[in-house]
């Protein structure tokens, strides 16, 4: 028996018979698989003429999506922010913009 | 042929008479039998009446209740008399073993009219005799044997040397008094038959 | 050779322990169970065992270290009765659905109110629902030769569930009684080593365990754990074969006793067992057609063998050593009626509830049911309610 190749893509369509024991889950850091961005109703947007990536944002965002490389911010992990407008918030220079007009 | 000997205990709280049940049944043990050795248990404190039991058979035992019709009783407390009915349900061709000064003669008023055989040993007498302390169970340990029959004196006597051995072998020096009160014990024990 | 001891109920289980070794122990004292920790923390003083103790703050803290543990890879075993166990109830759950193979000694007694020590089985009947199997034991023999066979149908790879070993506290668990052990290399043998297939300590994988259940999943996991339950059964019985050919001692999921021809039957469970059969081999002496049906497993229930225990039998008492306030009898009662249902419409049924709160239950006790049972044939009428056995009234 194998469960570690069970539970690698386990969805509702799955039978009884196809879960692991007791729900165990196989791996670590797996909620990167869960897509939380659908949660999002406000999206924040990047003004990158205004970003002098002095990266207040990243640390501040509760969801780790806003990746950071060689220094630098990159543009926003929309597949997980859920869209709280915290980064816009502690951002000096208006570089991220976050509602006022129709999505 | 199953041959089954029930035994009820009564003394009080810290007196030792659910130990002698359990040496009685260590004892029996020894020799080949079958046994049980149960207290009653409750909230009971150090001085309240406690009851404890010994079943003793050449076959398996299987009945787990108390025991209301010994074939024997013994009393390691000579006080209860007055406050337990000691006799309840005893049968009549058995024995009741008492520790006391008294002779059977005289402890038989208290004994409800009981009409089987009474055995009196003055337990603490013996026990301060030979052990230095008052510790009666070990001399009515004897004294049951003697008025059960559940086994060979000498079979018995022998047994104890090895159990005492064992329970003591850090202090070897005490098995010789325990040894003596068993069967100084054996000698003091008086016997009146009821019946006769 | 097998070797003759005489030992309390309460010792036999500890020595069990001794034997098997387990790696951790968490317990948390309560009578009447305490003696099983204090001589296991005695053994591991004396260097006889190297098992972890850990003592806690309480069952629930008990219960939790025991999941901890067992599910970090270790065997794990504990003790516990009465109240312990219901402050153990929140973790009796988890440790069963997370699949752990705890193995529990229970030594069996009242649950308050009004508060009592002595024996009953409410307090593991209460947890009857908790996804753990429940052995009971007859007497100190039972007691100690259940334990290995628990841990061991518990860690089957079929059954991976955590397991009670109960025994009837004081009546078993304090009354010294002629036994047989088993050697210690033969108990070794017979146990293996725990290899767990899924553990929190092994290097090689990555786990996480016991995750939060979405209503889209938790169905589908419930119904692998009864599935689980249900797998028990056979490996009850593969468990059992085994342990008779290492020491010639028979166990299944009942145990029958004068029941082939038996017109009257009593279906009853623990210590009173015993008493049972006394009670049925002086009414065959009499001519009375009486047998005894113990049940040994409660959990997973042996529906099917009290079913065919009972064809041919004309009435049945069923013994419940607990109240449930169903206000329609004790849990046996309800489990054995919903076995029958359907497949033995005619035998007539009549439900006890017997021995709570330690009430000595005697020979003459159980012969009074027999009575009951052949008034009911004579009558052809089973009482319009449960009764209680031995009660005042």
């Amino acid at each position: 028996m194998t469960d570690q190749n069970k539970m690698k893509n386990i969805t509702i369509e799955n039978k009884w018979q196809d879960l692991t024991p007791g729900g165990m889950i196989f791996a670590s850091g797996n909620s990167v698989e869960f897509k939380t961005g659908d949660w999002r109703t406000i999206t924040p947007k990047m003004v990158w003429d205004k970003c002098k990536q002095c990266l207040l944002c990243a640390p501040m965002c509760p969801d780790s999506s806003i990746p950071v490389k060689d220094g630098k911010r990159l543009e926003f992990d929309y597949d997980h922010c859920k869209g709280c407008g915290i980064c816009a918030k502690v951002c000096p220079f208006d570089a991220i913009v976050f509602g006022g007009e129709e999505e | 042929m199953k041959k089954l000997t029930e035994i009820r205990w009564h003394g009080r709280g810290g007196q030792g008479a659910k130990t002698a049940s359990l040496l009685l049944a260590d004892v029996a043990f020894s020799t080949g039998m079958y046994i049980q050795g149960f207290p009653e248990y409750g909230p009971e404190r150090m001085g309240a009446p406690i009851t404890a039991y010994n079943r003793l058979s050449n076959e398996p035992l299987r009945v787990h209740s108390n025991i209301y019709e010994p074939d024997f009783v013994a009393v390691v407390d000579e006080t209860l008399l007055d406050s337990v009915n000691v006799t309840a349900g005893l049968k009549p061709e058995g024995a009741i073993v008492i520790n006391t000064a008294k002779s059977p003669e005289e402890i038989l008023p208290k004994l409800n009219g009981y009409k089987g055989k009474v055995y009196t040993l003055d337990a603490k007498k013996v026990s301060l005799a030979t052990i230095g302390k008052n510790i009666p169970n070990t001399p009515m340990l004897a004294a049951v044997v003697r008025a059960s029959g559940v086994m060979d004196e000498q079979l018995f006597l022998d047994n104890m040397q090895a159990s005492f051995k064992h329970k003591f072998a850090t202090k070897p020096e005490v098995v010789e008094g325990n040894m003596k009160a068993l069967s100084m014990a054996l000698e003091e024990v008086k016997v009146y038959d009821g019946s006769k | 050779m097998a070797i003759q001891d005489r030992l309390s109920g309460n010792e036999a289980v500890s020595i069990a322990i001794k034997q098997i070794n387990p790696d951790v122990m968490p317990a948390f004292p309560i009578t009447p169970s305490t003696e099983i920790p204090q001589f296991i923390s005695q053994f591991i003083a004396n260097g006889e065992m190297d098992t972890v103790f850990v003592p806690v703050e309480s069952e629930h803290s008990a219960m939790s270290a025991c999941i901890g543990s067992q599910s970090a890879g270790g065997r794990t075993v504990t003790a516990t009765s009465s109240c312990g166990l219901a402050l153990m109830f929140e973790m009796l759950y988890v440790a069963a659905s997370n699949r752990l193979p705890i193995t529990m000694a229970v030594v069996n007694r009242a649950l308050s109110g009004p508060i009592n020590i002595n024996n009953d089985h409410s307090d593991s009947m209460g947890a009857r629902d908790s996804g753990w199997l429940q052995i009971y034991a007859e007497n100190a023999q039972e007691a100690y030769d259940n334990f290995f066979q628990c841990m061991k149908i518990g860690e089957h790879p079929s059954v991976q569930l955590p397991v009670m070993c109960c025994q009837d506290g004081f009546i078993t668990s304090h009354a010294v009684e002629r036994m047989e052990l088993i050697e210690t290399e033969k108990v070794k043998a017979f146990m293996g080593e725990y290899k767990p297939e899924h553990y929190l300590l092994n290097p090689d994988q990555t786990l996480a365990v016991g995750p939060y259940d979405i209503p889209q999943y938790y169905m589908e996991h419930k119904k692998a754990q009864a599935v689980a339950m249900e797998n028990a059964r056979a490996a009850i019985l593969e468990v059992a074969k085994e342990f008779e050919a290492m020491t010639g001692r028979k166990y299944g999921m009942i145990e029958e006793y004068c029941m082939e021809d038996a017109e009257l039957a009593m279906i009853i469970i623990g210590s009173s067992a015993g008493t049972a059969k006394e009670a049925c081999d002086e009414l065959r002496a009499a001519g009375v057609k009486a047998g005894v049906i113990k049940v040994r497993v409660f959990r997973p229930f042996p529906a099917e063998e009290i079913v065919a225990a009972l064809k041919g039998v004309k009435a049945v008492a069923i013994m419940d050593k607990t109240e449930s306030f169903s206000a329609n009898g004790g849990p046996m009662g309800a489990e054995v009626k919903a076995a029958m249902f359907g497949k033995l419409g005619d035998v007539l049924v009549t439900n006890y509830i017997y021995g709570i709160g330690g009430r000595d239950v005697k020979v003459d006790d159980l012969k009074s049911v027999y009575d009951k049972l052949a008034e009911m044939v004579k009558t052809g009428k089973s009482p319009e309610h449960y009764q209680y056995l031995a009660l005042r009234d």
